[in-house]
Protein backbone atom coordinates (compact mmCIF):
# COMPACT_ATOMS: atom_id res chain seq x y z
CA UNK A 1 0.00 0.00 0.00
CA UNK A 2 2.93 2.38 0.67
CA UNK A 3 4.02 2.25 -2.99
CA UNK A 4 0.44 2.73 -4.17
CA UNK A 5 -0.08 5.84 -2.02
CA UNK A 6 3.39 7.12 -2.94
CA UNK A 7 2.55 6.82 -6.66
CA UNK A 8 -0.79 8.66 -6.29
CA UNK A 9 0.78 11.35 -4.07
CA UNK A 10 3.71 11.80 -6.48
CA UNK A 11 1.31 12.18 -9.43
CA UNK A 12 -0.62 14.96 -7.74
CA UNK A 13 2.52 16.57 -6.39
CA UNK A 14 3.92 16.84 -9.94
CA UNK A 15 0.66 18.32 -11.27
CA UNK A 16 0.31 20.76 -8.36
CA UNK A 17 3.94 21.86 -8.75
CA UNK A 18 3.35 22.56 -12.44
CA UNK A 19 0.13 24.47 -11.69
CA UNK A 20 2.09 26.49 -9.09
CA UNK A 21 4.69 27.36 -11.74
CA UNK A 22 1.89 28.51 -14.09
CA UNK A 23 0.32 30.70 -11.38
CA UNK A 24 3.73 32.25 -10.60
CA UNK A 25 4.39 32.96 -14.30
CA UNK A 26 0.94 34.49 -14.65
CA UNK A 27 1.35 36.81 -11.66
CA UNK A 28 4.81 37.87 -12.88
CA UNK A 29 3.30 38.73 -16.27
CA UNK A 30 0.47 40.67 -14.61
CA UNK A 31 3.07 42.69 -12.65
CA UNK A 32 4.94 43.40 -15.88
CA UNK A 33 1.72 44.66 -17.49
CA UNK A 34 0.97 46.85 -14.44
CA UNK A 35 4.50 48.28 -14.55
CA UNK A 36 4.16 49.04 -18.27
CA UNK A 37 0.87 50.87 -17.69
CA UNK A 38 2.39 53.20 -15.06
CA UNK B 1 -16.55 31.72 -22.83
CA UNK B 2 -15.53 33.27 -19.50
CA UNK B 3 -17.99 31.02 -17.66
CA UNK B 4 -16.99 27.90 -19.56
CA UNK B 5 -13.57 27.64 -17.88
CA UNK B 6 -14.76 27.48 -14.22
CA UNK B 7 -17.63 25.13 -15.17
CA UNK B 8 -15.21 22.84 -16.99
CA UNK B 9 -12.78 23.04 -14.03
CA UNK B 10 -15.49 21.98 -11.55
CA UNK B 11 -16.63 19.11 -13.80
CA UNK B 12 -13.03 17.95 -14.23
CA UNK B 13 -12.42 18.03 -10.46
CA UNK B 14 -15.59 15.97 -9.92
CA UNK B 15 -14.56 13.46 -12.60
CA UNK B 16 -11.02 13.18 -11.17
CA UNK B 17 -12.41 12.53 -7.67
CA UNK B 18 -14.79 9.88 -9.00
CA UNK B 19 -11.98 8.30 -11.05
CA UNK B 20 -9.73 8.17 -7.98
CA UNK B 21 -12.51 6.52 -5.95
CA UNK B 22 -13.00 3.95 -8.72
CA UNK B 23 -9.25 3.26 -8.92
CA UNK B 24 -8.62 2.97 -5.18
CA UNK B 25 -11.87 1.44 -3.94
CA UNK B 26 -14.24 0.12 -6.62
CA UNK B 27 -11.79 -1.62 -8.98
CA UNK B 28 -11.21 -5.31 -8.19
CA UNK B 29 -7.90 -6.23 -6.57
CA UNK B 30 -5.50 -8.03 -8.89
CA UNK B 31 -4.69 -11.57 -7.68
CA UNK B 32 -0.89 -11.73 -8.03
CA UNK B 33 0.20 -8.11 -7.51
CA UNK B 34 -2.44 -7.04 -5.01
CA UNK B 35 -3.19 -3.37 -4.39
CA UNK B 36 0.01 -2.08 -5.97
CA UNK B 37 -1.50 -2.94 -9.38
CA UNK B 38 -3.83 0.05 -8.88
CA UNK B 39 -0.89 2.31 -9.86
CA UNK B 40 -1.80 1.14 -13.39
CA UNK B 41 -4.91 3.41 -13.31
CA UNK B 42 -2.67 6.48 -13.08
CA UNK B 43 0.40 5.24 -14.96
CA UNK B 44 -1.30 4.09 -18.19
CA UNK B 45 -3.73 7.05 -18.66
CA UNK B 46 -0.83 9.46 -18.00
CA UNK B 47 1.22 7.70 -20.70
CA UNK B 48 -1.65 7.78 -23.21
CA UNK B 49 -2.28 11.46 -22.47
CA UNK B 50 1.41 12.28 -22.93
CA UNK B 51 1.45 10.40 -26.26
CA UNK B 52 -1.64 12.28 -27.43
CA UNK B 53 -0.11 15.65 -26.47
CA UNK B 54 3.15 14.81 -28.26
CA UNK B 55 1.13 13.74 -31.31
CA UNK B 56 -0.72 17.10 -31.31
CA UNK B 57 2.68 18.78 -30.90
CA UNK B 58 3.89 16.91 -34.00
CA UNK B 59 0.83 17.94 -36.07
CA UNK B 60 1.02 21.63 -35.13
CA UNK B 61 4.81 21.67 -35.61
CA UNK B 62 4.35 20.39 -39.17
CA UNK B 63 1.60 23.00 -39.64
CA UNK B 64 3.99 25.70 -38.39
CA UNK B 65 6.77 24.57 -40.73
CA UNK B 66 4.35 24.70 -43.67
CA UNK B 67 2.36 27.87 -42.90
CA UNK B 68 4.36 29.76 -40.21
CA UNK B 69 1.16 30.18 -38.24
CA UNK B 70 1.89 31.71 -34.77
CA UNK B 71 -1.16 29.96 -33.24
CA UNK B 72 0.28 26.59 -34.27
CA UNK B 73 3.59 27.60 -32.68
CA UNK B 74 1.84 28.58 -29.43
CA UNK B 75 -0.09 25.27 -29.36
CA UNK B 76 3.20 23.41 -29.95
CA UNK B 77 4.82 25.00 -26.87
CA UNK B 78 1.75 24.27 -24.75
CA UNK B 79 1.38 20.61 -25.77
CA UNK B 80 5.11 19.92 -25.36
CA UNK B 81 5.17 21.42 -21.86
CA UNK B 82 2.01 19.66 -20.61
CA UNK B 83 3.16 16.45 -22.33
CA UNK B 84 6.46 16.58 -20.41
CA UNK B 85 4.50 16.91 -17.14
CA UNK B 86 2.46 13.78 -17.94
CA UNK B 87 5.57 11.92 -19.14
CA UNK B 88 7.24 12.81 -15.80
CA UNK B 89 4.29 11.20 -14.01
CA UNK B 90 4.82 8.05 -16.11
CA UNK B 91 8.54 7.94 -15.27
CA UNK B 92 7.86 8.39 -11.54
CA UNK B 93 4.89 6.02 -11.13
CA UNK B 94 6.56 3.27 -13.22
CA UNK B 95 9.48 2.67 -10.81
CA UNK B 96 7.07 2.93 -7.83
CA UNK B 97 5.17 0.00 -9.35
CA UNK B 98 8.33 -1.88 -10.44
CA UNK B 99 10.03 -1.88 -7.02
CA UNK B 100 7.49 -4.13 -5.23
CA UNK B 101 6.63 -6.19 -8.34
CA UNK B 102 10.02 -6.71 -10.05
CA UNK B 103 12.20 -6.04 -7.00
CA UNK B 104 14.06 -3.25 -8.84
CA UNK B 105 13.33 0.41 -9.44
CA UNK B 106 14.63 0.57 -13.01
CA UNK B 107 16.04 -1.57 -15.79
CA UNK B 108 17.53 -0.47 -19.13
CA UNK B 109 14.79 -2.23 -21.05
CA UNK B 110 13.60 -0.91 -24.46
CA UNK B 111 10.22 0.41 -23.24
CA UNK B 112 11.68 2.20 -20.21
CA UNK B 113 14.74 3.55 -22.01
CA UNK B 114 12.76 4.81 -25.03
CA UNK B 115 10.33 6.57 -22.65
CA UNK B 116 13.24 8.24 -20.86
CA UNK B 117 14.68 9.29 -24.25
CA UNK B 118 11.25 10.69 -25.24
CA UNK B 119 11.17 12.74 -22.03
CA UNK B 120 14.72 14.01 -22.65
CA UNK B 121 13.86 15.00 -26.25
CA UNK B 122 10.90 17.13 -25.13
CA UNK B 123 12.84 18.61 -22.19
CA UNK B 124 15.53 19.66 -24.71
CA UNK B 125 12.75 21.09 -26.91
CA UNK B 126 11.53 23.22 -23.98
CA UNK B 127 15.09 24.28 -23.12
CA UNK B 128 15.66 25.33 -26.73
CA UNK B 129 12.49 27.44 -26.60
CA UNK B 130 13.41 28.91 -23.22
CA UNK B 131 17.05 29.82 -23.77
CA UNK B 132 17.41 30.53 -27.49
CA UNK B 133 16.69 34.12 -28.49
CA UNK B 134 17.19 33.64 -32.23
CA UNK B 135 14.35 34.55 -34.59
CA UNK B 136 14.69 31.04 -36.03
CA UNK B 137 13.90 29.35 -32.67
CA UNK B 138 10.28 28.39 -33.55
CA UNK B 139 11.48 26.80 -36.82
CA UNK B 140 14.31 24.89 -35.11
CA UNK B 141 11.95 23.80 -32.32
CA UNK B 142 9.34 22.62 -34.84
CA UNK B 143 12.00 20.58 -36.68
CA UNK B 144 13.14 19.06 -33.36
CA UNK B 145 9.52 18.25 -32.48
CA UNK B 146 9.04 16.42 -35.79
CA UNK B 147 12.10 14.24 -35.07
CA UNK B 148 11.13 13.84 -31.42
CA UNK B 149 7.69 12.54 -32.39
CA UNK B 150 9.38 9.61 -34.16
CA UNK B 151 10.16 8.22 -30.71
CA UNK B 152 6.45 8.04 -29.75
CA UNK B 153 5.61 5.00 -31.95
CA UNK B 154 8.90 3.38 -30.87
CA UNK B 155 7.85 3.71 -27.20
CA UNK B 156 4.32 2.51 -27.91
CA UNK B 157 5.18 -0.47 -30.12
CA UNK B 158 8.42 -1.48 -28.33
CA UNK B 159 6.57 -4.10 -26.28
CA UNK B 160 5.21 -5.66 -29.49
CA UNK B 161 8.53 -5.60 -31.35
CA UNK B 162 11.08 -6.43 -28.63
CA UNK B 163 11.21 -8.86 -25.72
CA UNK B 164 10.94 -6.55 -22.75
CA UNK B 165 10.46 -6.81 -19.02
CA UNK B 166 7.60 -4.31 -19.22
CA UNK B 167 4.12 -5.96 -19.05
CA UNK B 168 2.52 -6.78 -22.39
CA UNK B 169 -0.31 -4.52 -23.65
CA UNK B 170 -3.65 -5.17 -21.99
CA UNK B 171 -5.65 -3.73 -24.87
CA UNK B 172 -4.87 -5.20 -28.30
CA UNK B 173 -1.72 -7.25 -28.86
CA UNK B 174 -3.37 -10.40 -27.52
CA UNK B 175 -3.57 -9.15 -23.91
CA UNK B 176 -6.66 -9.44 -21.74
CA UNK B 177 -8.14 -7.38 -18.92
CA UNK B 178 -11.11 -7.79 -16.59
CA UNK B 179 -13.98 -5.63 -18.01
CA UNK B 180 -14.38 -3.91 -14.60
CA UNK B 181 -10.69 -2.95 -14.64
CA UNK B 182 -10.99 -1.73 -18.24
CA UNK B 183 -13.96 0.46 -17.23
CA UNK B 184 -11.95 2.05 -14.38
CA UNK B 185 -8.97 2.53 -16.69
CA UNK B 186 -11.12 4.35 -19.27
CA UNK B 187 -12.78 6.53 -16.59
CA UNK B 188 -9.33 7.54 -15.35
CA UNK B 189 -8.15 8.26 -18.89
CA UNK B 190 -11.22 10.42 -19.53
CA UNK B 191 -10.54 12.30 -16.27
CA UNK B 192 -6.87 12.87 -17.14
CA UNK B 193 -7.80 13.97 -20.67
CA UNK B 194 -10.17 16.60 -19.23
CA UNK B 195 -7.47 17.68 -16.77
CA UNK B 196 -4.88 17.93 -19.57
CA UNK B 197 -7.33 19.97 -21.68
CA UNK B 198 -7.91 22.31 -18.73
CA UNK B 199 -4.18 22.79 -18.10
CA UNK B 200 -3.52 23.30 -21.84
CA UNK B 201 -6.30 25.89 -21.96
CA UNK B 202 -4.74 27.87 -19.07
CA UNK B 203 -1.23 27.50 -20.47
CA UNK B 204 -2.39 28.64 -23.92
CA UNK B 205 -3.96 31.80 -22.45
CA UNK B 206 -0.70 32.47 -20.61
CA UNK B 207 1.32 31.92 -23.80
CA UNK B 208 -0.86 34.35 -25.78
CA UNK B 209 -0.63 36.97 -23.02
CA UNK B 210 3.14 36.56 -22.86
CA UNK B 211 3.45 36.98 -26.64
CA UNK B 212 1.24 40.09 -26.54
CA UNK B 213 3.45 41.62 -23.81
CA UNK B 214 6.64 40.79 -25.75
CA UNK B 215 5.15 42.28 -28.93
CA UNK B 216 4.14 45.49 -27.11
CA UNK B 217 7.59 45.80 -25.53
CA UNK B 218 9.25 45.32 -28.94
CA UNK B 219 6.97 47.99 -30.47
CA UNK B 220 7.67 50.41 -27.62
CA UNK B 221 11.41 49.90 -28.07
CA UNK B 222 11.05 50.65 -31.79
CA UNK B 223 8.94 53.77 -31.25
CA UNK B 224 11.14 55.15 -28.48
CA UNK B 225 13.17 58.15 -29.79
CA UNK B 226 16.91 57.48 -30.22
CA UNK B 227 19.12 58.49 -27.28
CA UNK B 228 16.19 58.72 -24.88
CA UNK B 229 17.75 56.00 -22.71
Amino acid sequence: MTFLYAAYAATWLIHILYLGILVRRYSRLRNEIEQARK
Amino acid sequence: MKRAFPIFAVLTAALLSYAMYEALVAAPTEKTMGDVQRIFYYHVPSAWTAFLLFFINFVVSVAYLVRRNPIADAVAVVTAEVGVVFCTVVLVTGPLWARPVWGIWWTWDVRLTSTLVLWLIYVSYLMLRRFSSSGQTPVLAAALAVFGALDVPLVYFSIWIFRTQHPQPVIGGGGSIDPRMLRVLLINWAAFLCFAALVCWSRYRLERLQRDVEETQALEALLEPRGSR
